[in-house]
């Protein structure tokens, strides 16, 4: 009786379209609630933990310290020098993952044989568990044993010099990942009109020029979103270190880092405060490449057709 | 004719050059695997003296088998409660109308980028409070959270290119959402959904970090963190040989996946990239 104010609004929502987003709400419930309890909330605890003093060592003597953990982990050369090492490794993987993993996707692209076999191929790098690479890389690279480190001149142990070590783990990340880029670029290859690039042969240009002016330039958000993706990614760089070198001679990574002071030195309160640190970076990465380059975050348009 | 053989020689070497790249770090493992003990460290890359002995030596310990059951059991699990959950969301993000839907959309992209690690001091810390420490569930929850974006993305990805007037066309006939969902949907959707599946099934299978965080003893510690901590049968004796018997058993399972299921596991990981 006294509702007939609210009519207006209330009128468009049908009694269908209530039980669709009833359903909607309903369908949706179990994924969000897991995903949850399961991110939201320990993030949550990993700032409160990172507030503390928190040694399971002295577990007793734990207490609020405000930022005393970030004052610490921010003024230590370990955490510079691991962020270093991350970003180096980030940025140099990440470049030649989109070089050879666009030469790649012209491959798949365009060859005339055995197409079915190098796509299955190219395959291989990205079903195979990442620890399992990382020893065989390994073994590859040590002396004596590896048939890689024979071919080097005899007495260099490359896993135990920091610039060869990291090479080595570049290495290691570019082989695993370079076929999921491939694989994102082909798929963005796939959206560029055949027509276009013919007229654009028709009219001359040569193989270069078609590509850096036609087929680049239509590819761009699928390069972005392979890009971000990737990036984000190498950003958490860990398997592969702890296989290959263990962190030693300077070459952890930020997530080695935060591993080693929580189960290495058992120091909540220090590993918190790195996490949230990290995670504050990969936000920051996001946030750049969705403002800075427009990358389209994957899924955003979400409205039905 | 003759350009036509140049072409097909110049591509026969391409292909070769990128089959050879993916393939040789998987044979020296391989290669590894089948050595002689005494042969192990000789460096070469095709055994000279080939044995099982590396196999029958991991396939002796309770270390390896119970690590390998853990893996298959928690993979499998995760992967179920993960594609069903995410069938669930996908189908109502593709399809319903409802206030909301953005912010799924956004908070499951920036758990998609969340790095591992922040989560693992609060997990640790949660888990043991929970007592789910060292069990399967503290490793299967933290799965599922992580491969439901990716179910989510690549789920509605695929719905989006299901006919839906025939779902329009049960409901009409009398159908609710519901029925409709199941009864005409469903089968529709099952080849999508069995892509991700498998999707979901290599990143739970691949997982190293929260493997070697939230475990402690053969409980629930999977293979890959259980290759990590293998001993050699002395303390004088490098577990080289047995590493690489173990990396082959948890590889091979996943490559004949990848060769059997190949397009569609293109077809999964671009999808949800790619049209968005």
């Amino acid at each position: 009786m006294t509702v007939t104010a609210e009519i207006p609004t209330r009128a468009k929502i049908s009694e269908g379209s209530r039980q669709e987003r009833r359903l909607g709400w309903l369908l949706c419930a179990p994924a969000v609630l897991v995903m949850t309890a399961v991110t939201a909330y320990p993030i949550g605890y990993a700032v409160y933990l990172s507030l503390q003093r928190y040694d399971l060592r002295f577990p007793q003597r734990a207490r609020f310290v405000w930022f005393d953990n970030y004052a610490a982990v921010l003024s230590s050369s370990y955490w510079w020098q691991a962020l270093w090492v991350t970003v180096l490794i980030t940025a140099v993987s990440v470049t030649i993952e989109l070089v050879l993993g666009l030469a790649l996707a012209l491959v798949m692209h365009r060859t005339i044989l055995w197409r079915g076999a190098v796509r299955t191929s190219v395959l291989v790098p990205y079903g195979i568990v990442t620890v399992v690479a990382a020893y065989s890389w390994q073994y590859a690279w040590t002396p004596g044993t590896g048939y890689l480190a024979g071919l080097l001149p005899p007495g260099s142990a490359p896993l135990t010099d920091h610039w060869q070590a990291i090479g080595l783990i570049i290495l290691a990340e570019v082989w695993k990942t370079t076929p999921f880029m491939a694989l994102l670029l082909l798929a963005g290859l796939a959206l560029v009109p055949e027509e276009t690039v013919r007229a654009a042969q028709v009219d001359g240009a040569g193989f270069w020029q078609r590509l850096r002016l036609v087929v680049l330039p239509l590819m761009k958000p699928a390069i972005l979103v392979a890009l971000l993706f990737r990036t984000l990614d190498a950003f958490r760089v860990f398997d592969d270190i702890y296989v290959l070198t263990g962190g030693s001679n300077n070459t952890g990574s930020v997530s080695i880092l935060g591993y080693d002071n929580l189960f290495t030195a058992l120091n909540l309160g220090i590993g918190s405060a790195i996490s949230v640190l990290i995670f504050l970076c990969v936000a920051a990465i996001a946030l750049v490449f969705v403002k800075v380059f427009g990358a389209a975050a994957p899924g955003g348009e979400g409205d039905r057709r | 004719m003759k350009p036509a053989t140049r072409t097909r020689a110049r591509w026969t070497a391409v292909n070769l050059v990128v089959v050879l790249y993916a393939l040789f770090p998987v044979w020296w493992i391989a290669a590894l695997s089948f050595k002689d003990p005494s042969t192990l460290t000789d460096g070469n890359f095709v055994p000279r003296r080939w044995t099982l002995e590396n196999y029958r030596g991991i396939f002796r310990t309770t270390e390896f088998t119970r690590a390998l059951l853990n893996s298959v059991g928690i993979a499998l699990i995760a992967t179920t409660v993960a594609v069903v959950l995410g069938t669930m969301a996908a189908y109502a993000v593709a399809r319903l109308r409802f206030p909301g839907k953005r912010l799924l959309i956004g908070m499951s992209l920036l758990i998609a980028m969340f790095p591992p690690i922040s989560l693992v001091s609060p997990l640790f810390d949660i888990e043991r409070a929970l007592s789910l420490f060292d069990t399967w569930p503290g490793l299967i929850i933290p799965y599922m959270t992580f491969s439901l974006p990716l179910a989510i993305y690549t789920l509605s990805a695929f719905f989006r290119e299901i006919p839906w007037d025939l779902e329009k066309a049960a409901r009409v006939d009398g159908a609710t959402p519901w029925q409709a969902f199941r009864l005409v949907i469903a089968p529709l959707a099952a080849p999508g959904v069995f892509t991700t599946g498998i999707l979901v099934f290599i990143f739970c299978w691949n997982d190293f970090l929260f493997a070697i965080s939230l475990t402690s003893t053969r409980a629930a510690r999977t293979v890959p963190a259980a290759i990590a901590f293998f001993t050699g049968s002395s303390q004088f004796q490098q577990p080289t040989g047995s590493i690489a018997a173990a990396a082959m058993v948890i590889t091979v399972p996943i490559v004949v996946f990848v060769l059997l299921f190949q397009r569609r596991i293109v077809a999964g990981l671009t999808a949800g990239a790619v049209k968005g």
